[in-house]
């Protein structure tokens, strides 16, 4: 398989404009979409990294696309900043271009919104070989065609990201986690439609199947305890306090609990779309932001049947055709025609 | 048959304007400097008409704009001149309104604060709140990505569009998004807020609700100088706080907002607003914290509202700010640059100067917590040579905004207005992709011509299409 190594942006503009068709590639933690096909060359942004411009008080900072979020979460940690949508798979070594290419939140998404929410700006090479920028690096702007909001999710198929800029927040200053334990799926599925439209602040809300509920809370240590309490006395339960509260998160938003499955796929959910996901042949799996959003693990059953249904997803690992269903012609042809014309980057 | 009689085989009479008289409250915008007669206006009902006069458009090459309620700044609505105005106000019913799903799916003619109004019974509310919130529309918000004093904390109406119908400006119908805060595959309704009509008519918005806020901690403080509110903004940042909204007038805009709706506001150089929200034992604790920090930051008032009634009163000046400066002035411009809010300092002190310099007044109502500025330039219009001067100031304005790093607008929209200082914020490049989107999705160059984009390029395309996208930006 051919491959180029790209580490600047001169780099990846000679690379477009060489090679017929290409697939941009991370950190390869989501292999289903980083994997080159026949007749295409890997484009490996691994050298592509570091941060450009971090100001803690303007809550913006600025990257190159190949960077480790680890490496962006630790800078950020030392201001007692975050990244509020927790991106996956920053243990494996997820980049952040690989991140926002795919578009992928994590739990903490429940709070203030997914990346959608929090990306500023972009600079990408189309597919002519042109550094564009959309965006900027205030966060605030309404100035121009929002190209950063179109890469969320592209798979790259626009142009190859070099540089992004996004928002950051304080992170909370103390967390802790409730687990509370139903007796069938129904009542854990009732609990949560209720404390989704309660003003409660939630950091996570999450079900894991059966009927189990986690409960992430974040703020001033001072609050925590009378807030935790508030939400047994609303659910009259008591429910289990964890100890391990940000290792617990960590192994979560690390997708730990997929490893054992052969095919990983993200589906956008809604609650009255939970019934249905739960009786198809899924694995392991766990339902974040209130429902809103199923990381499933499943064996190639599973995922006939997600297809079957006409259930929208994407597949991060495990499987050749990745993205379901394929975006709406009438708009995604034209805009794909104008910024990559030859076809150079396939969609998943 | 031509355009107009098929118009008239679509709209029944009194839905078609294209007497002069019915046309002339549709030539400009709130921007009134700008005005263009269109040949005429339609009313559609029903997004099969607006449809339906798309592709009548589309098949004749009649430029067309979608208009909701026109108090665009920018000059975003201005007709083309013999073109269509597609008004969708009377399109504005709340098609669906789902409190288990927290979302709303609203025809685009819906006002802004309906939503919220609506929703307010299930304990939930509409997150973006321009000021223009009880009279703009929902389709105006998502074409110019509408802010509101609370975008640095929940974002700008971007994020809170889960879903959109779209007609193209070919005329294909297309639903982009969903009703799930998540996704798969590209972000095709996240790029369509913003692009201001350029790309298509929104015929039907999926929007996210929140539960409202449990409770809210209004803090008024005032200051010796704008500075001095300014650095107040930054320690707040810095002490870790994340409030809902922080808002800065300067002495101008207090006096015209007293003028106006006697808030009872100090009489000094600068006020600042901050508001916490949350639940009622986290904002307790967030309102000690920053209590210590605006003690320590020199403010020589300070006032915190008791009740809904007090923090009405706190808002209430700051909401009337814009149209009471009308009472200071004959005319005015609102700027909507943003910078980085370490440069407010910097930007406002270069404000200060340009002002004596032009010899104009200018009022600064601002969202400090986000470094967009509002600086309101006022003249007088029927003095000869004000409004230019006027415009150039704001246009200095604005290039001072790029030059500190910022943007041209933060919430108003480029339109007509700003088009010409694009080139400023963006290479040719940037430009030219956005030309080269704009090409691919309207062939013809109908959809809201000749706004957002200065012409900067030829066109991509060797041979083949050829469009008109040259001239218009002549
Ligand atoms: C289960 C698992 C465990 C792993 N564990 C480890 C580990 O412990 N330690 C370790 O070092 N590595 C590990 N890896 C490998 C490691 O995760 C990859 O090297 C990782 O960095 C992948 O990058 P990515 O996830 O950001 O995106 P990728 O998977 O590389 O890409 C995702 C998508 O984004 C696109 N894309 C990526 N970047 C861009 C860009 N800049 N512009 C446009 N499109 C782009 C791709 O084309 C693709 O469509 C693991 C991998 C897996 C699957
Ligand atoms: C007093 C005052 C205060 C304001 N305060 C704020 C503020 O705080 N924040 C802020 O962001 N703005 C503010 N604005 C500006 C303005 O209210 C917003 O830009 C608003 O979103 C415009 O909505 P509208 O319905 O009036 O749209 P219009 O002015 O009618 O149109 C605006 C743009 O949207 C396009 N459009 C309208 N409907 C559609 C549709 N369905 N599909 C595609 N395109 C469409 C139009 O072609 C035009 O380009 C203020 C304006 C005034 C007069």
């Amino acid at each position: 398989m051919p491959e180029v190594f790209a580490s600047s942006l001169e780099e990846v503009q000679e690379a477009v404009r060489t090679h017929a068709r290409l697939r941009p590639k991370g950190g390869g933690t989501k292999p289903a979409l980083s994997t080159p096909k026949e007749g295409e060359t890997l484009l490996d942004l691994s050298g592509l990294r570091g941060i450009l411009e971090y100001a803690p008080e303007e809550f913006v900072f600025t990257a190159y696309a190949g960077t480790p979020l680890k490496e962006i979460e630790e800078t950020l940690r030392a201001h007692g900043q975050y990244l509020p949508f927790h991106p996956p798979l920053a243990e494996q070594g997820a980049t952040l271009g690989g991140t926002v290419a795919a578009g992928l939140s994590g739990p903490m998404r429940e709070r203030f919104g997914g990346l959608r929410d929090f990306i500023l700006g972009v600079r990408f090479v189309d597919g002519e070989g042109r550094l564009v920028r959309g965006g900027g690096k205030v966060v605030k702007n309404a100035a121009g065609f929002p190209f950063h909001r179109l890469m969320v999710g592209s798979l790259g198929t626009f142009g190859v990201m070099v540089e992004l800029s996004f928002k950051v927040f304080p992170s909370p200053r103390a967390t802790q986690t409730l687990r509370l334990a139903y007796g069938n799926p129904g009542e854990a599925l009732a609990a949560m439609e209720r404390l989704r439209v309660l003003p409660l602040d939630l950091l996570a809300l999450d079900l894991i199947p059966p009927a189990t509920l986690e409960i992430r809370l974040g703020g001033f240590p001072e609050s925590l305890g009378k807030r935790l309490k508030r939400l047994q006395e609303i659910l009259q339960k008591e429910g289990e306090v964890l100890a391990e509260d940000e290792a617990h998160w960590e192994g979560v938003r690390n997708l730990r609990f997929l490893e054992e499955a052969p095919i990983w796929v993200k589906v956008p959910s809604t609650l009255a779309l939970v019934p249905k996901l739960e009786g198809l042949p899924l694995g392991p799996r766990r339902y974040l932001g209130g429902g809103e959003l199923l990381y499933a693990g499943m064996e190639a059953k599973g995922l006939e049947s997600l297809r079957r249904a006409g259930i929208p997803h994407l597949v991060l690992k495990g499987a050749q055709d990745p993205l379901f269903p394929l975006p709406p012609e009438a708009f995604f042809r034209e805009v794909k025609l104008a910024l990559d014309p030859r076809g150079r980057f396939p969609l998943g | 048959m031509g355009f107009l009689e098929e118009l008239r085989a679509l709209f029944p009479p009194g839905r078609l304007l294209t007497r002069e008289a019915e046309l002339v409250p549709y030539e400009s915008d709130a921007l009134t400097a700008y005005r263009k007669r269109p040949l005429a206006v339609a009313l559609p009902e029903g997004k099969e008409e607006v449809v339906e006069a798309v592709r009548l458009c589309y098949r004749h090459g009649v430029p067309f704009v979608a208009r909701g309620s026109g108090t665009s700044l920018s000059g975003g609505s201005l007709p083309v001149e013999g073109g269509l105005v597609i008004a969708l106000n009377r399109m504005n019913r709340i098609l669906r309104l789902d409190p288990k799903a927290r979302i709303a799916v609203v025809e685009p003619g819906v006002v802004n604060l309906e939503v919220s109004r609506q929703a307010a019974p299930f304990g939930l509310y509409y997150a973006p709140d321009p000021s223009s919130q009880p009279i703009s529309t929902i389709g105006g918000n998502v074409a110019f990505n509408s802010g509101g004093a609370h975008c640095l904390k929940y974002g700008m109406t971007a994020g809170h569009v889960l879903g959109l119908e779209v007609v193209t400006p070919k005329g294909e119908v297309v639903r982009l998004g969903g009703e799930s805060l998540e996704g798969v595959g590209p972000d095709l309704h996240g790029f369509f807020v913003g692009t201001e009509g350029l790309l298509g008519v929104a015929l039907e918005i999926t929007l996210r609700l929140l539960p409202k806020p449990e409770a809210y901690h209004t803090l008024l403080a005032a200051y010796g100088s704008l500075e001095a509110a300014g650095d107040a903004v930054s320690r707040v940042i810095q002490s870790g706080l994340l409030p809902g909204a922080m808002e800065i007038m300067d002495r101008l805009a207090i006096e015209a907002a007293e003028a106006a709706v006697r808030a009872g506001y100090p009489r000094v150089e600068a006020l600042l607003i901050v508001e916490l929200e949350g639940p009622k034992e986290e904002v307790e604790e967030e309102a000690r914290l920053l209590a210590q920090v605006i003690r320590e930051s020199g403010a020589l008032e300070v006032r915190i509202a008791q009740s809904e009634a007090e923090r009405q009163a706190i808002w209430k000046g700051r909401k009337a700010a814009f149209s009471a400066v009308g009472r200071l002035s004959p005319d005015y411009i609102v700027q909507d640059g943003v910078v980085p809010r370490s440069r407010l300092g910097e930007a406002l002190k270069e404000i200060g100067r340009l002002s004596q310099e032009y010899g104009l007044r200018v009022a600064n109502v601002f969202h400090a917590g986000d470094g967009n500025l509002h600086p309101l330039v006022l003249y007088d219009g029927k003095k000869p040579g004000q409004l230019e001067r006027a415009e150039e100031l704001a246009g200095e304005i604005l290039k001072l905004c790029v030059r500190l790093g910022g943007s041209l607008t933060g919430e108003h929209g480029i339109g007509v207005e700003k088009k010409g200082y694009m080139p400023k914020m963006f290479a040719p490049e940037d430009l030219l992709a956005m030309e080269r989107v704009k090409e691919a999705l309207d062939p013809k160059g109908l959809a809201n011509r000749g706004k957002v984009l200065p012409g900067y390029g030829q066109s991509p395309h060797q041979g083949g299409l050829k469009t008109d996208l040259g001239e218009l930006y002549a």
